[in-house]
């Protein structure tokens, strides 16, 4: 006997359709917002329409082009200037956080040594309070170092605050890593330092990406401490510029839109670059189970 | 290739000794093997010597060196682990090469080392691959190239075949054989398979709770284990072990009575039990008969040789051997002489221990059947109320 075999084991009728009913409507009011943004960058220096619809009424790319082209009295080509040093100060956080949070959270994870439990519980305490409550500390530190109005002291202040985190998270994940593997290394002959850079850095690959991207995108979107401590429009981040079009007086709205997509360009960029590593799955078939 | 020494070895956590006082000499291309049940200490033991765990008291020698606090990748020897432990991000030539690249190895030598251990493993064709996309026994064997290309004088194996399924594990086993035949490099093995004991092994050290129990060849374990614990731990199924009493008869013999046995010893078969001279009493009172199942031989009921009956519940053809498994039975005596009348003065047929026995496909024995067995004397051991075997047949 010849069954007629399904072609497919999808749903079908109300059931297949159902679960769009309820997700086209939630993807339209989450993506609205950004729509909107998109249609205030496109509309134009001209003003805003009071229309609550998401789509530009005209295309212009003026907004785009002021905010790039903004210069200062001198000449001097302030976005550029901004632009570098947005990207400056978050690469250094991200290089110098991970490769301290990396080297922390492997003492954490592999190590007994006194104070292990309380540096751990310490770690944790600072994510515990908010960010602002260090302001004003962080700002006396930054200016009795000199370093206000420079990229160095940004970068250490985002440093250190993204360090906990990520050291817990790699911690975790360090954990997670068998020590088999290591104790295999050890055998064969490897140092602990060639052990932490040879085996350990390479597996957790996935673990970095994301505290990497943790650390870049905190840096990249912080806005409240790098405008404490930051005064002249040359060392401006571009957070601190987008903030600049929303004057007291005069709220340009098209170009702070513009703005907005023109600084979150990287971070979408960085995301797509890593998003093969930020699945996990890379230490499959080095230990059986 | 070296000797491996263990004088009163020691490990403890905190107040749990694991490894107890333990003593063993693996001489230079010794196949060691360590068994023992779960939690025994084996790995303990076994991480020790590689130096990935602190010795807590003791000394550990490798070759003629002292190696207690010497780090592991300086005490000249390569581990296999149960789970593999491979490199997961290296492909499989990067993982049999690391360990040579890390000690500085010439590239050329590299390069001829790992093609001959791929050759050997029957690995060649996955030396571009990456662990995960290999088989569980090809994993297996690349751990093992790993330990081999480094020629190191002691390869230590932690339950390497544990994760294979049965058939892989024969192969793989005949494999490890063959290395230690070839390389002749001294190995400490550990593994709780009996059969990977028995057959691979120059000799085996069985541990129990963290004390070693006995440390001889394979035969000799089966046939002298130095206790009850090692005579029920080896072999499949295990040793028969029954309680009896000894009670000594005027001709220096001797008669051993319970758990359904009525077997009389000559004076000659007791003086065997008691080479340093017969105490006092003869034997100790209290002793425990120990039999293998093929040890047992069915005589007919009428046999003088009667040492006990079987009631027999199931029995498991095999085909070249057959399973009987039974309980021994207090027969009825005559009366006034019932050896085993009951307290209750019963003199009926009473069940008394559990017996296995394994015999020919050709003896007729049949379910529900009563058989009458008798044991060769020249296999009949018995331990004392301690454990410990007493000396026995063929024993100097
Ligand atoms: N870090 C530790 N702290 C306390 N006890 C431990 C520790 N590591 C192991 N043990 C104990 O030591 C004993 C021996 O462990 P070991 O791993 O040597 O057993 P094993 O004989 O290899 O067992 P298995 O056959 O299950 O592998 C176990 O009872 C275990 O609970
Ligand atoms: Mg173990």
């Amino acid at each position: 006997m010849s069954a007629q075999a399904p072609t497919s084991l999808a749903p079908t009728g109300l059931k297949a359709w159902l679960p769009h009913l309820l997700m086209v409507p939630v993807t339209i009011l989450t993506l609205y917002p950004v729509l909107y943004v998109i249609k205030l960058a496109l509309s134009g220096t001209a003003g805003v329409t009071s229309s609550a619809w998401p789509w530009p009424e005209q295309f212009s790319l003026d907004a785009f082009r002021t905010v790039i082209g903004h210069s200062d009295a001198q000449g001097g080509w302030l976005f550029g200037r901004q632009l570098f040093n947005s990207l400056v100060v978050s690469a250094a956080t991200t290089v110098l956080g991970i490769s301290l949070a990396c080297a922390a959270a492997y003492g954490f994870a592999r190590f007994e040594f006194p104070g292990r439990r309380v540096g751990l519980l310490a770690f944790l305490a600072t994510q515990m309070f908010p960010g602002i409550l260090t302001l004003i500390p962080l700002y006396v530190l930054i200016q009795k170092l000199g370093l206000l109005d420079s990229m160095l002291g940004l970068t250490l202040v985002y440093s250190t605050t993204t360090i906990p985190f990520c050291t817990w998270t790699l911690k975790g994940y360090f954990d997670t890593l068998p020590k088999e593997i290591e104790e295999s290394a050890l055998i064969d002959g490897a140092t602990r330092l060639q052990i932490f850079l040879r085996i350990i850095l390479p597996l957790s690959a996935p673990a970095i990406a994301v505290t990497a991207l943790f650390s870049f995108m905190a840096a990249w979107n912080e806005f409240v401490l790098a405008y404490t401590f930051l005064s002249r429009e040359a060392a401006y981040t571009l957070p601190v510029m987008i903030r600049n079009y929303v004057g007291e007086k005069d709220v340009q709205w098209s170009l702070f839109a513009a703005s907005s997509l023109i600084a979150s360009l990287p971070v979408m960029a960085l995301f797509y670059a890593l998003q093969k590593h930020l699945v996990g799955g890379l230490t499959a078939g080095g230990v059986k189970g | 290739m070296a000797r491996v020494l263990l004088t009163d070895i020691e490990k403890a956590y905190g107040d749990v000794r694991v490894v107890r006082r333990l003593n063993l000499d693996v001489a230079d291309g010794e196949f060691l093997v360590l068994v023992g049940a779960s939690g025994c200490g084996k790995s303990t033991t076994l991480r020790m010597v590689a130096g990935l765990e602190a010795i807590s008291a003791g000394d550990l020698f490798i070759g003629e060196r002292r190696v207690n606090d010497v780090a592991p990748r300086d005490r000249d020897i390569a581990m296999v682990f149960q789970s593999y432990a491979l490199y997961p991000h290296m492909t499989v030539y990067q993982n049999l090469a690391f360990g040579l690249t890390l000690r500085g190895v010439p590239a050329a030598e590299i390069e001829k080392r790992v093609q001959e251990a791929a050759k050997m493993l029957g690995l060649v064709e996955y030396l571009q691959r990456k662990p995960a996309a290999l088989s569980g026994g090809q994993r297996q064997r690349v751990a093992m190239g790993r330990a081999v290309v480094r020629q190191p004088s002691v390869f230590l194996f932690d339950e390497p075949l544990s994760n294979l399924d049965a058939k892989l594990r024969v192969q793989m086993r005949l494999e490890i054989a063959r290395l230690h035949k070839r390389l002749g490099t001294t190995i400490l093995y550990v593994t709780h398979d009996q059969v990977e004991a028995m057959t691979l092994a120059d000799r085996i050290a069985v541990m129990h709770e963290g004390v070693l129990q006995q440390c001889a060849p394979p035969q000799e374990i089966y046939n002298r284990p130095a206790n009850t614990y090692v005579a029920t731990f080896i072999g499949s199924p295990a040793m028969n072990l029954l309680p009896v009493v000894a009670q000594p008869l005027p001709d220096g013999g001797a008669r051993l009575v319970g758990s359904g046995l009525n077997v009389t010893l000559n004076s000659a078969d007791v003086a065997r039990y008691l080479p340093e001279g017969p105490p006092a009493g003869g034997l100790p009172e209290q002793l425990t008969v120990g039999v293998r199942p093929q040890d047992w031989r069915v005589v007919s009921d009428s046999d003088p040789q009667v040492d006990a009956l079987m009631a027999v519940d199931v029995t498991e053809p095999l085909g070249a051997e057959t399973f009987v498994f039974g309980e021994l039975e207090l027969p009825a005596g005559p009366p006034g002489q019932d050896l085993y009348a009951g307290r209750d003065g019963s003199t009926r047929h009473r069940r008394e221990s559990a017996c296995i026995l394994r015999c020919e496909p050709a003896v007729p024995v049949s379910d529900g059947q009563r058989v009458a067995l008798h044991i060769d004397r020249e296999r009949l051991l018995l331990f004392a109320a301690d454990g410990t075997r007493l000396a026995g047949p063929g024993h100097p």
